[in-house]
């Protein structure tokens, strides 16, 4: 089928279709061919194909790689999205996950025959268990709503082992939308505690919350505001006072490698986003990896199988060291999903970690958090900050969230017709109304691997947007222009969803 | 040591002068001091970017991949072909550094992507329903029993003996949180045995291929289920879709399954992707992302995100799903990987898996000391029972540079002398005649004394 | 979308409902300024007709495009007919929030506590 009136570069794959082409040749039949009935019955199988696209070689590469420019993408601009760690995804890792070492290697091999993805597994363990200052790692959930979710089953299972039974689980109201679903698909009710004037958890209210039928409380540190709590111990203290155990959800560990450590800090267990902190590209909306931290008492529950080093004469009677996955885990949560966990992403994160080593882990946060102040403190040197005010008037870590309340009353263009006026500058917008808590929020975490061009640059641009919009706020309340196309009708993609081609 | 940071001294000095603090340090006052690492972190130096190479090329050369020998094992990730053109299209920048499309005036790429990548799945399946991806293929199966448990509210799933292990467990770690139990649904003859259904059933969740290998009866295994008023969920593989009937005609309400087969590698297991699709019923509770078209201000067709008030960001603790990233990229390569198959090709490259697999099946089970489990129709995959210890006939094949297939006993007690067998397209005659040559001195060389003699 | 309105024949509920009341028959709907917070509504989710709304508390949801907002009784009753043209049209709401996008019709349980209930002028007076 072909749409008339939809221009060239719009058409999908299914569209540009047409009967007879073909990309793919079989191997030739080099077996005696049995009638089809002979190893299906008919009542089993399909009446007929599925309409996949009937398209030639070139014309799927034509068609994929135009519709790749029509991608913002981080190799091309600056990506400030706050609370995502738009940091640089480096070349090498492609080539070393591409490996066929790595890259064929089937889940189910003999761990005798895959020593080496096994040991690597458990050096990243290591680094990682180093990082946290916890000591032991499972490296299983396959992103950080995953590890999110294998955090509260261990605390759901470390309290039932006890023969507790806790009912509610305690969230900031800064928290990312994964950490209150992830409550409640595991089985426990959400309990909110506020934030105080200065942006911190609100202790009084943490005080009031905090009963002995509290599982835990999740806690994102820097929080979502990009601000470190300053009463940390003190949370610990009422936290664990009540039995409960404390949470880290690592969304913004970028800040803090070798500076501060979440097991220091007191917190149980730990969920790292190795595509936020470790460079795993993003895919366009994954794959990604959420490895978590545990300590000692958390231990015994960790998902199966585990990766371990076993002494010499384990294995195969080697000489080194076993590595080998230990299934032999009674008190386990069990599974939470298949195989080993996302073992490419392993590979990229460790080669990251090789490459950074301690020191490099330690100045990539240093810089991230410098280049988060730099571009707050340029900004505000621009005169932003009269319409866009910093929501908390303090240093930052690696990110900060501005408020578009003022631009919104005074120049009447929203948080949201600031991103799109963005777009036509080249630069992605900043993470927008997130933190609910402040209103037309702007989040904006620049990553370290920015120059101080790239921060001066956007600052420059966040200003001229601003002017412009005093001269004429339509101008921003119409962008994007200059994209492949302008604002595009959400509601109506809700109200009536298609989302299939029909053929 | 490697840098991917650019800040030079005067660099340094200029920012902090902006900022109006003394030090980098000044930076972290917020940290109590007893907080601090005031050490360097116990890890090795860092390594310049061909030092990085070298050490983990060395850690890739102690892995036996599917290079290296000849493999015949499955169990849930195949080592299928992939094309070039795979590689070439994901590797773009475009498509490998974005984040999730929150702003789609400059996402259309990946949106319209994922719109084919539905439409693709939805094919497939028969559902008319799929999602963007999930994380894969198990714990798409525990994301379906959550939509059985949001919408019935009912508190056991009825599980197949012949789900794929991991799936199970998948399902078994959250349910136990939700409060809900699982059901096993025994096999006979290597397919489920439906036991009666009550109106505690959420769901009943089966495989197609099941992990035996044998084709199920779906349409007569949904059927109960749907007088029960449970839901049917159907972990699928996507390549034996081509010839099955899909589960959509089935009367399935839930197909999810594992992607990887759909020009993923193998990665020893994962990064791959899981598939979700549903009856239009299912729509509004279903996980994770959805891609839908719509119009720009100019009447330009577009692509968004849609239905996300499902979602965590907006839901939060009535969301129908935690998730958040899940497999974009590798669902993009499912679906550069299916055009590229096309209508035609994907049935011949499934018939080509049938013929050989049924040739492989028919060659080992001549073999004095293997039998069939079962007489089962199957696709790619096969089980076998051997009078041989399996864990010793599995080493004297690698002896000779073949891995036979996957031990069941792990997963199944009962089938100690279990082993199952994958056949895909990279699997020739001769390979597999090599397979029967191999398997038949292996099981010889092993076979108990006195079973040789009965 | 029609400039702000709040028709003096309505009682309001201070989330932002209104109710439409006809001796022991109620219609409900949500306010012009509630349908204007949540922006394009893109979906109700009808209520069984027979269920009871309890005064005070949500009887369903209705969504924007990235918003869910509970919808609150102001009244106590039982359903019975819901707003079938939004199923299609759900904009109504923006539309016509006090016309035809109402969105439910309820049997009152107890006609008294409309008195708790706000005139146009209070729920305006509330507003600012």
């Amino acid at each position: 089928m072909r749409v008339i009136g939809a221009a060239d570069d719009e058409l999908t794959i299914f569209e540009r279709s047409s009967p007879g082409r073909r990309a793919f040749v079989a191997p030739a039949l080099d077996v005696p061919e049995r009638p089809l009935d002979a190893l299906l019955p008919e009542t089993l199988r399909r009446n007929q194909p599925p309409r996949l696209p009937e398209v030639s070689e070139p014309e799927i590469v034509r068609h994929f790689n135009r519709l790749s420019k029509r991608n913002f993408d981080l190799d091309t601009g600056f990506y400030p999205l706050g609370s995502c760690t738009m940091k640089h995804n480096p070349k090498v890792h492609e080539r070393i996950a591409a490996l066929p070492g790595h890259s064929k290697l089937h889940p189910l091999q003999d761990p005798r025959y895959a020593q080496g993805a096994l040991e690597l597994m458990w050096r990243l363990q290591e680094a990682l268990s180093e990082i946290a200052g916890l000591p032991h790692v499972s490296l299983q959930p396959s992103a950080g709503s995953h590890g999110e979710l294998a955090g509260v089953l261990l605390t759901r299972a470390f309290h039932e082992d006890r023969g507790e039974r806790r009912t509610k689980v305690l969230t900031p109201d800064t928290a990312h939308g994964t950490n209150p679903a992830t409550v409640t698909m595991a089985g426990y009710e959400l309990v909110k505690v506020g934030t105080d004037a200065r942006g911190n958890i609100d202790l009084d209210d943490l005080r009031d919350k905090a009963s002995d039928d509290v599982a835990c409380l999740m806690l994102t540190n820097p929080s979502t505001l990009g601000l470190f709590e300053p009463g940390i111990e003190e949370i610990e203290r009422i936290v664990h006072g009540t039995g409960a155990t404390l949470y880290y959800d690592g969304a913004n560990l970028n800040a803090i490698m070798g500076i501060s450590r979440p097991g220091d800090m007191g917190f149980d267990i730990v969920h790292f986003n190795l595509h936020k902190t470790f460079t795993q590209p993003h895919g366009g909306g994954g794959p990604g990896a959420g490895p978590v931290a545990v300590s000692e008492r958390i231990e015994p529950y960790l998902p199966r199988p585990q990766v371990v080093k076993r002494p010499p004469g384990a294995g195969n009677g080697a000489s080194g060291p076993f590595y080998d996955l230990d299934y032999d885990r009674p008190k386990s949560i069990g599974r939470l999903r298949g195989f080993q966990g996302n073992y490419g992403v392993f590979v990229r994160s460790y080669a990251y970690i090789r490459s950074l080593g301690a020191a490099g882990l330690h100045e990539a946060s240093q810089v991230a958090v410098l280049n988060a102040n730099y571009l707050l403190a340029r900004l505000r040197r621009e005169g932003v900050a009269e319409y866009l005010p910093a929501a908390y008037d303090r240093l930052c870590m690696h990110e900060f969230v501005l408020s578009g309340a003022p631009m919104k009353s005074e120049l009447q263009i929203r948080t949201l017709d600031l991103a799109k006026r963005l777009l036509d500058h080249g630069v992605h917008p900043p993470t927008v109304y997130f933190p609910l808590i402040v209103e037309e929020a702007l989040l904006v975490e620049p990553t370290e691997t920015e120059t101080k061009e790239t921060l001066d640059h956007f600052a420059d641009i966040v200003a001229g947007v601003l002017r412009e919009a005093r001269e004429d706020p339509e101008i921003a309340r119409h962008a994007p222009y200059t994209t492949p196309v302008r604002r595009l009708d959400e509601a109506a993609a809700a109200r009536h969803p298609v989302v299939r081609q029909p053929l | 040591m490697t840098t991917y940071t650019s800040v030079t001294d005067s660099d340094r000095n200029e920012m902090l002068r902006a900022i109006g603090v003394e030090s980098i340090e000044d930076l972290f006052a917020d940290i109590p001091a007893a907080l601090r690492l005031n050490r360097p972190l116990a890890l090795d130096d860092g390594l310049a970017e061909q030092e990085v190479f070298e050490e983990l090329r060395a850690l890739a050369a102690r892995n036996v991949s599917t290079d290296d020998e000849l493999s015949f094992v499955g169990a849930g990730m195949y080592d299928h072909y992939i094309p070039a053109l795979v590689d070439s299209i994901i590797l773009r920048s475009e498509f490998l550094t974005p984040y999730t499309p929150y702003q789609p005036e400059i996402s259309q790429g990946g949106l319209q992507a994922m719109f084919e990548y539905q439409t693709a799945i939805s094919e497939l399946t028969a559902l008319p329903v799929s999602n963007a991806s999930v994380y894969e293929g198990p714990s798409a199966v525990a994301a379906a029993g959550y939509v059985a448990k949001l919408t019935n509210g009912r508190r056991r799933f009825v599980v197949s003996r012949a789900v794929h292990p991991h799936s199970r467990e998948a399902l078994g770690t959250l349910a136990h949180a939700w409060g809900m139990e699982l059901a096993e649904a025994p096999l006979v003859d290597g397919v489920t045995d439906l036991p009666a259904l009550d109106q505690d059933v959420s769901a009943v969740v089966v495989q197609q291929p099941n992990f035996l290998g044998a084709v199920e009866d779906l349409a007569a295994l949904a059927e109960p289920a749907r007088q029960a008023g449970a839901l049917t969920i159907c972990a699928c593989d996507p390549l034996p879709l081509a010839l099955l009937r899909p589960p959509g005609e089935c009367g399935v309400d839930i197909a999810v399954g594992e992607g990887q087969t759909l020009g993923n590698r193998l990665d020893f297991g994962g990064p791959s992707f899981g598939f979700f699709a549903a009856t239009e019923a299912l729509m509004r509770q279903m996980p994770g992302r959805i891609a839908g078209e719509t119009r720009d201000l100019d009447g330009k067709r577009g692509f968004v995100l849609t239905l996300q008030t499902r979602e965590q960001h907006i839901r939060r603790e009535k969301a129908t799903s935690n998730i958040c990233t899940a497999q974009a990229l590798n669902a993009l390569a499912g679906v550069i990987y299916l055009s590229w198959l096309g209508r035609r090709g994907i049935v011949e490259l499934a018939e080509l898996m049938l013929q050989r697999t049924a040739y492989a099946r028919q060659r080992v089970s001549e073999i004095p000391g293997v039998r069939l489990h079962n007489e089962q129709p199957v696709v790619r995959e096969f089980a076998l029972r051997l009078d041989a210890p399996v864990d010793r006939v599995i080493a004297r094949c690698r002896e000779e540079g073949l891995n036979p297939g996957y031990a069941l006993a792990r997963d199944y007690p009962e089938l100690k002398d279990g082993l199952l067998v994958a056949i895909t397209e990279r699997r020739t005659r001769a390979d597999i005649d090599r397979l029967a040559d191999v398997l038949a001195n292996a099981v010889a060389g092993e076979r108990q004394p006195a079973e040789a003699c009965a | 979308m029609p400039d702000p309105s709040y028709p003096d024949d309505l009682l309001y509920h201070p989330e932002h409902d209104w109710a439409r009341v006809d001796g022991d028959t109620a219609t409900f709907g949500i306010t012009w300024y509630a349908q204007d917070a949540l922006g394009e509504v893109v979906f109700f989710d009808p209520p069984k007709v027979g269920a009871k709304a309890s005064k005070d508390e949500a009887y369903t949801e209705i969504e924007s495009v990235k918003a869910v907002s509970d919808v609150i009784a102001p009244l106590s009753g039982e359903i019975t007919a819901v707003n079938d043209a939004l199923a299609e049209n759900p904009e109504l709401v923006n539309d016509d929030p006090y016309g035809a996008g109402w969105l439910v019709q309820v049997r009152l349980a107890d006609p008294s506590e409309t008195q708790s209930l706000l005139s146009a002028e209070a729920y305006e007076a509330m507003l600012e």
